[in-house]
């Protein structure tokens, strides 16, 4: 379907990085802390561990150590990067955007860059973002990064939550190409279920008072079984929408990545899509947990690390989360 | 297929239980082993296999086998 050396210039992902924080949290460990057990957690999530960082360890520090190994993947200097998009729901602070400190840390001195905000969607969003510059001839090369401290903004009172999160952050590296890197993308947003996945407080609606304190505004809020409905059929729907639109079918996909929220959710997508796609699903929640911006860059490195993926593999990428939001792409690995 | 045994196929495929297990009266939690995942994931696949889309509001009331292939029997589908 992509003609070749027509002059239009195609973006195309040349490398990945990913970072996850020294601390594991079982969980054992949580049953010391909230009422649960390891065999509840397990068949409701497939979660048996997540990260945490430091409390001196910030997102931009997380982005920092993806970012590189993902430029030293990709074999670019720090300073041939044009654009940083850090996709993140847990900013080191409202302003100056991440990516500015990820710019600073990484020596990126030509480069711009802005922190995007769509919570589990927004490295989908990011990826998008970057592939229209490229693709438009303004930026070369993108550093499209996902890093969250989702322990800072997990309520760690309440036990339908907290089991959930963890820490981390993956990154790609997207040039422009001569052949096509990103063969199909779809996005979406629902504002009418905004109430679904939220962190109420620390925008201008709830600004920080005791008020919003003793109202735990300031963590994230879930309404579990509507997300789980709304999770299973967006993801399945996009994975459709953007299989078709790469001119491919599910059998010439080499390797699923849907977010890592939960392994019931991937199980029920998986079910829900053409032929036997369970065993194409790369699955890391088990370690990680859901790190929302940071779990899709985090799996697709981890998978390339451990021989997952390869060059010119068919990759399925599927998200969705607060907003609503939900994205997809299908991408020809290194082509 | 009756309606009824496209609902125990369902069931024996989602909860992994045998099908004489799968009873009219037999309850989903506590006969056959359905957590709060389950019981969602299974109503989303009779509303995607009879096409009928089922509130909250009622599928909280779908306790038991015979409740389900009532309610939807309710709903004109055979």
């Amino acid at each position: 379907m992509h003609a070749m050396s027509n002059g239009k210039i195609y973006a195309a992902i040349r490398g990945a990085g990913h970072y996850a924080p020294e601390r594991v949290l079982t969980n054992d460990d949580l049953a010391k802390v909230v009422e649960t057990n390891d065999e509840w957690i397990r068949t409701r999530t497939g979660i048996s561990q997540r990260r945490i960082a430091r409390p001196d360890e910030y997102t931009s520090d997380m982005a920092t150590a993806a970012a590189r190994m993902a430029l030293a993947d990709a074999g670019v200097a720090p300073d041939e990067v044009d654009l940083i998009v850090v996709a993140t729901c847990t900013p080191d602070m409202i302003f100056p955007a991440t990516a500015c400190l990820v710019q600073n840390a990484l020596g990126c001195t030509h480069a711009y860059g802005f922190d995007l905000s769509s919570a589990c969607s927004g490295f989908l969003m990011a990826l998008e973002t970057a592939t229209g510059a490229i693709e438009s001839g303004r930026v070369r090369t993108a550093l499209v990064i996902g890093a969250e401290k989702l322990s800072s903004i997990t309520d760690w009172t309440k036990r339908e939550t907290c089991v959930l999160f963890g820490d981390g952050a993956g990154a790609v590296v997207v040039q422009a190409s001569e052949r096509p890197g990103i063969l199909s993308s779809q996005m979406g947003v629902d504002g009418a279920l905004a109430d679904m996945l939220s962190l109420p407080a620390s925008g201008c609606r709830h600004p920080a008072s005791e008020q919003t304190l003793a109202d735990r505004l300031h963590y994230v809020h879930m309404s579990g079984g509507k997300t789980f409905k709304s999770a299973v059929r967006v993801m399945a729907d996009t994975a459709v929408q953007v299989v078709r639109d790469a001119g491919l079918t599910f059998d010439d996909i080499d390797l699923m990545v849907p977010h890592q929220a939960n392994l019931r959710i991937i199980e029920a997508v998986a079910a829900r899509l053409e032929g036997d796609l369970l065993p194409k699903c790369f699955v890391n929640l088990d370690r990680f947990g859901n790190t929302s911006g940071a779990s899709i860059p985090l799996a697709l490195s981890e998978a390339q690390t451990l021989g997952r993926i390869k060059p010119h593999d068919k990759v399925l990428m599927v998200a969705f989360g607060g907003g609503l939001s939900w994205g997809g792409i299908v991408v020809e690995w290194k082509p | 297929m009756a309606l009824e045994d496209k609902v125990v196929d369902i069931i024996v495929d989602k909860l992994g239980v045998t099908r004489d297990q799968v009873k009219p009266e037999a309850s989903l939690i506590e006969d056959l082993g359905a957590d709060s995942i389950d019981t969602v994931d299974l109503v989303m696949t009779f509303e995607e296999e009879f096409g009928e889309s089922i509130p909250d509001e009622d599928s909280q009331k779908l306790k038991t086998v015979g409740d389900i292939i009532a309610y939807l029997k309710s709903k004109g589908k055979e």
